[in-house]
């Protein structure tokens, strides 16, 4: 891997011991990937909960963070995915003083390091979208899929380590994703059937990420009748990249590099897999019960733009959630900002509804405050959520937001997984 | 006369070693999969649901899922509880990543499909610099 005389001094150490890992780190990965040299990148998206680093994580960045000002300072602006603990509602949660120490050790690091405590995963909706052709280092599948296929911007799944990394040098080994090569469609998808809702856009997005054979896969999608919002492509994206760990799609006449099959295919394009009603019913009725026992309603994964919140509040409004069932919403602490200076987050809150800032409800230690509240039979509107929760001690289903709310009202399950 | 098979892949991260072998045709993520306080398989849907992956060659498919495997596999090191070293038919750059941070020994892409090449129990020899795994 090729490096400048910059790159080479700070891989021998001569910027100090962050900036020499940082460079370690590069290279590694660089040579395992076949990289021909470093990208410089424009900004960071970090991706470190807690639960993610884990006290080892932890104990590594508070040893950087005692470095001299110079040597630890990151070089481009670098943003925070959702943290572990909302300290203004981790009590209501019944999150452990542990969960909380360790959340404000962390938090108190990235300050040194001189990173933005932004907390979010919809840094591309709400803090600094890329643009096309932009090199960035993102660090979230979410964030790094909507700035790949909805931004044009090109990034790898860059993992905490990696994005610190990034961070700490302006670069990235150039490889994957900020290559055009790995940009062309790999695979065709058309749907027959068009999304009603925010969760129907995760399902689809499901749908296609359990086509994928691995990260280089690139789908392409077409068959899609109405443009879609951000939001919408929020969903699709996150539930693809999570069922799929792929970070790019490309959607026919919708998103910057596919105004058309030719724009993504070098040759032919092959022949479509389609997606019909009855695939996406039977998706969503994988993850039914079979009785209407419910314990919590959860809105996050991604977190909640300030659209979605409104929806959720208009659906909540003068309403009264059952004792039996927790009803939570993350976002970002702007967005909650915003939320509670329009009234937003009084009627989520007046209903019985707990609206979370910064945080993320997998990345909060999903599977303790599950224990802690007994929360077993969960219901949300992201696939992504579902998908992950499978894992972490949960049976958790896909369904519309009013479904969601429905429920929480009646205090169990109620509406059916299709239509 | 050597009966062991050698298997050639990309050059991969972390030192040689040998460990015995657990194999699946299934995919890998660390926050997805697993319970690391206990070591196993946590998944209901994994085919190597409720077995332990501590001290083990982990041999698997692909690398799925999202980006907290990243920080994850230095922290299962530390507290002596992953897996011996990672052996994928592709990698993802989350899992390079992490075990680049981890200095846990990965390698993928082989010339075969290594989970069909490998069966669970084997002692095998992992040598990352030269992206070559040995089964006795």
């Amino acid at each position: 891997m090729k490096l400048s005389d910059h790159e080479s001094s700070m891989l021998a150490g001569e910027e100090g011991p962050a900036r020499q890992f940082a460079m370690q780190q590069i290279v590694r990965v660089g040579e395992f990937y076949d990289a021909s040299d470093c990208v410089e990148i424009s900004q960071v998206h970090l991706m470190a909960d807690p639960e993610a680093t884990g006290e080892e994580g932890i104990a590594f960045l508070e040893q950087l963070a005692e470095l001299p000002d110079k040597q630890r300072h990151v070089r481009v602006p670098t943003v925070t995915d959702p943290r572990g603990v909302d300290f203004k509602a981790y009590s209501k949660l019944r999150q452990s003083k542990d969960q909380v120490d360790l959340e404000k050790r962390l938090s108190a690091a990235f300050e040194k390091l001189d990173i933005m405590l932004t907390n979010t995963c919809i840094n591309y909706q709400t803090i600094m979208p890329p643009v096309l052709g932009e090199h960035v280092a993102f660090g979230d599948t979410g964030s790094s899929i909507y700035a790949n296929s909805v931004q044009g911007a090109r990034t790898n799944f860059e993992g905490g380590p990696s994005a610190l990394a990034a961070a700490l040098t302006g670069r990235t080994p150039r490889y994957g994703f900020h290559l055009d090569d790995h940009r062309r469609g790999k695979a065709l998808f058309e749907f027959s059937f068009q999304a009603r809702d925010l969760s129907d856009w995760g399902a689809m997005g499901a749908l296609v990420g359990q086509q994928m054979s691995s990260y280089w896969d690139v789908p392409v999608i077409q068959g899609i009748d109405k443009t879609p919002g951000s939001d919408e492509l929020k969903q699709f994206g996150a539930a693809l990249a999570s069922y799929g760990s792929t970070p790019l799609f490309h959607m026919i006449g919708v998103t910057p590099e596919a105004p058309d099959l030719k724009s993504v295919f070098d040759t032919q394009p092959p022949d479509p897999t389609g997606f019909n009603k009855s695939d996406l019913n039977t998706f969503l009725k994988s993850y039914w019960p079979d009785d209407a026992q419910l314990d919590v309603v959860v809105f996050a994964a991604p977190q909640l733009s300030l659209m979605e919140l409104k929806s959720l509040a208009d659906l909540l409004r003068g309403r009264e959630i059952h004792s039996d069932v927790a009803l939570l919403a993350a976002t970002s602490p702007e967005i909650k900002s915003a939320a509670d200076r329009m009234g937003v987050t009084k009627s989520i809150e007046d209903s019985g509804g707990l609206l979370l800032e910064g945080v993320c409800f997998y990345q909060m230690y999903a599977r303790e405050i599950g224990e802690a509240n007994k929360w077993r039979r969960l219901m949300s509107n992201s696939a992504k959520l579902v998908n992950i929760l499978g894992g972490y001690g949960y049976e958790p289903m896909l369904t519309s937001m009013k479904n969601c709310v429905e429920s929480a009202i009646a205090g169990k399950i109620v509406g059916g997984p299709a239509s | 006369m050597s009966t062991s098979k050698k298997f050639v892949g990309h050059k991969g991260v972390g030192q040689k070693v040998t460990g015995v072998a657990l194999v699946a045709k299934d995919n890998f993520s660390a926050r997805y999969d697993l319970d690391r306080g206990t070591g196993i398989f946590s998944r209901p849907a994994h085919k190597l649901f409720g077995q332990s992956y501590v001290g083990k060659v982990l041999v698997l498919d692909l690398s799925k899922g999202g980006v907290a495997t990243a920080w994850m596999l230095r922290e299962m090191v530390s507290r002596e509880m992953a897996p011996a070293a990672l052996l994928l038919n592709s990698a993802n750059p989350i899992m390079a990543q992490g075990a680049a941070f981890a200095d846990l020994p990965l390698v993928d892409r082989f010339e075969t499909d290594i989970t069909q090449a490998i069966e669970t129990g084997s002692l095998v020899t992992v040598d990352p610099a030269n992206g070559t795994v040995t089964v006795e």
